[in-house]
């Protein structure tokens, strides 16, 4: 069984952003980019599949620049055997990856797509659920635990209020939550085994879709900031603060 | 423009985030029906009714929607989504599983838990971890939208819409609810309380969690949470977690014990009211948010806040 595994190249979770003065944006220059940690999680996942004998390869996908290339190579170091890079300069978003990638899974056959929850850059949480209805596959999302057999899938799911056990039929999208594994270091001699695995390069054209973003950002703003109050010296003092100033309890 | 709302329920009674979810509707303004799907649902749906600004609640009851999934609610959305403008569920985990699934077979763009309506095509949403707020235009024909529960204040009753039954969709039978375990607690539920006691990794373990927060939260009538360390530590489950990954929480007072405030963290709980912060290291970020700090030992403070109380 094949898994396919899309990957994102996002600004580095321990990064502040900021935002642009002329709020159009955020400032991307010279800011340390990595792998969505979500996604690493699902490559790790898709590996560790792997390594149990049930998947027989994993494929990581990236859409985006040029340098999504770096991604695939992380995942590839992780442990994924191939990669596929969907290069565009397009503002891409979910619904466009979820087109790129039905047209990936028609050429490649996959049993199982396992994806991120949600990126940490836009915050959507939409790709995964978007392939699974387009491909009209069933879907677990926030996956803490994957069992696979029999051509189905058990995924528990982590949902408001505890946890939910789905059986799926295969093929599926299954979406990964932080709990579901603590992904490897990728170690030196596989980063260097990772750079002389396959790397596919193809643009959207080749697979026919329209990746015109449906959303227009028209202006991307500061929160309002939240100051910093004082400092009590103790106990009495706090509870005096919080039933005579702030009044909460 | 008529708006749908996908109502959120455990069959007996509406979950609190669905009222949310309606203000946010009456915000962008049109009639608004409501759509409870499930099994023997009609106390829900009854409830739905009762909603200011509801002008009709659709009810399809079937046994393949007791479980939720989003694969057969997705189905009866489709099939019933003609002539509605706007789309909307909670950006709960219903929600956020539903949604999206939606929007690709109508083949339009979900907006992510919104925060703000500017117009009925534009929306605020923040971004990074509500580092930034992104203002979004819309140019589909639907708008399919989740809501920040947060951000809109619960519709008050009073209401007496008409309930109309809807057709069934086919059971799409492609996914099975196997088992599910709901933590079961006497407190209040973390997304609608008032009151948060909340742990991060400074605690030093799960029995200390339990042993040193439960009584101050007993005495709050608050309820617990964990900030992303704690609960990678395994002290406590990961329902508990508040922040960008988890739970958006916005309570009247938010208590921050032994948490440093990660931004991941601080995206969860920056919108409470009031934010204590118990902190042993005077340069914590989470000070740089908290209303009132204090600096010193939790395993000194929280015993001494819980029996000041």
């Amino acid at each position: 069984m094949k898994i396919l595994v899309p990957v994102k190249r996002v600004v580095d979770y321990n990064v502040k952003v900021r935002v642009k003065a002329d709020g159009s944006g955020i400032d991307l220059a010279n800011v340390k980019m990595s792998m969505n940690p979500f996604d690493e999680i699902a490559i790790e996942e898709a590996v560790r599949l792997k390594e149990a004998g049930i998947a027989t390869e994993v494929i990581a996908v990236s859409c985006g620049v040029t340098a999504c290339q770096e991604t695939l190579r992380t995942a590839m170091a992780i442990g994924a055997d191939r990669g596929i890079l969907v290069e565009t300069d397009v503002e891409l978003q979910p619904l466009a990856v979820a087109k790129l990638l039905q047209a990936l899974c028609a050429k490649e056959q996959p049993q199982l797509v396992i994806c991120g929850k949600q990126a940490i850059d836009d915050d959507a949480n939409q790709t995964g659920q978007m392939l699974a209805a387009l491909q009209n596959w069933p879907q677990a999302t926030f996956a803490s635990k994957v069992l696979i057999a029999n051509g189905k899938a058990s995924v528990t799911r982590e949902i408001d209020g505890g946890l939910e056990t789905l059986e799926i039929s295969l093929p599926a999208v299954v979406s990964t939550d932080l709990r579901l594994n603590e992904p490897r270091y990728a170690t030196l001699p596989n980063i260097m085994k990772a750079k002389k695995k396959p790397l596919d390069t193809v643009k959207p054209a080749d697979l026919g879709v329209d990746v015109t973003p449906r959303l227009t950002t028209l202006k991307v703003s500061e929160p309002p900031k939240r100051s910093a109050g004082i400092k009590v010296a103790d106990v009495a003092e706090l509870v005096n603060k919080l039933k005579n100033e702030a009044k909460v309890i | 423009m008529t708006i749908l709302v996908i109502a959120e329920h455990d069959q007996q009674s509406l979950k609190a985030a669905t009222l949310n979810t309606v203000t946010a509707a009456q915000k962008i303004g049109g009639d608004i029906h409501v759509l409870v799907a499930g099994s023997n649902c009609n106390a829900a749906a009854e409830q739905a009714a009762t909603l200011q600004g509801v002008t009709l609640v659709k009810v399809a009851d079937a046994a393949h929607y007791q479980s939720q999934t989003a694969e057969n609610l997705t189905a009866l959305v489709i099939a019933h989504a003609a002539g509605y403008s706007h789309i909307l569920a909670p950006a709960t985990t219903f929600g956020k599983n539903l949604c999206p699934r939606i929007a690709a077979l109508l083949d339009v763009a979900q907006i992510s838990e919104i925060t703000g309506v500017e117009s009925p095509d534009t929306f605020v949403r923040p971004i990074y971890a509500g580092n930034a707020l992104a203002t979004v235009q819309s140019a589909d024909k639907v708008k399919v939208i989740t809501v920040r529960t947060t951000a809109f204040d619960a519709v008050d009753a009073g209401n007496t819409a008409k309930i109309e039954a809807i057709a069934a969709a086919a059971d799409t039978a492609q996914s099975t609810l196997t088992h599910r375990e709901l933590t079961k607690s006497e407190r209040p539920e973390l997304g609608a309380a008032k009151i948060i006691v909340s742990g991060g990794r400074g605690l030093g373990s799960g029995e200390n969690y339990h042993t040193l927060l439960e009584p101050l939260a007993d005495k709050l009538g608050a309820a617990l949470g964990a900030s992303r360390a704690a609960v990678d530590a395994g002290f406590v489950p990961n329902d508990y977690q508040v922040g960008q990954t988890g739970k958006i929480v916005a309570p009247q007072l938010y208590l921050a014990v032994g948490i440093s405030g990660a931004i991941q963290h601080l995206a969860g709980m920056k919108e409470s009211k009031v934010i204590v912060a118990i902190n042993k290291d005077p340069d914590a970020p989470i000070f740089q948010v908290a209303d009132y700090g204090l600096v010193g030992d939790l395993f000194d403070v929280v015993p001494q806040l819980a029996a000041a109380l």
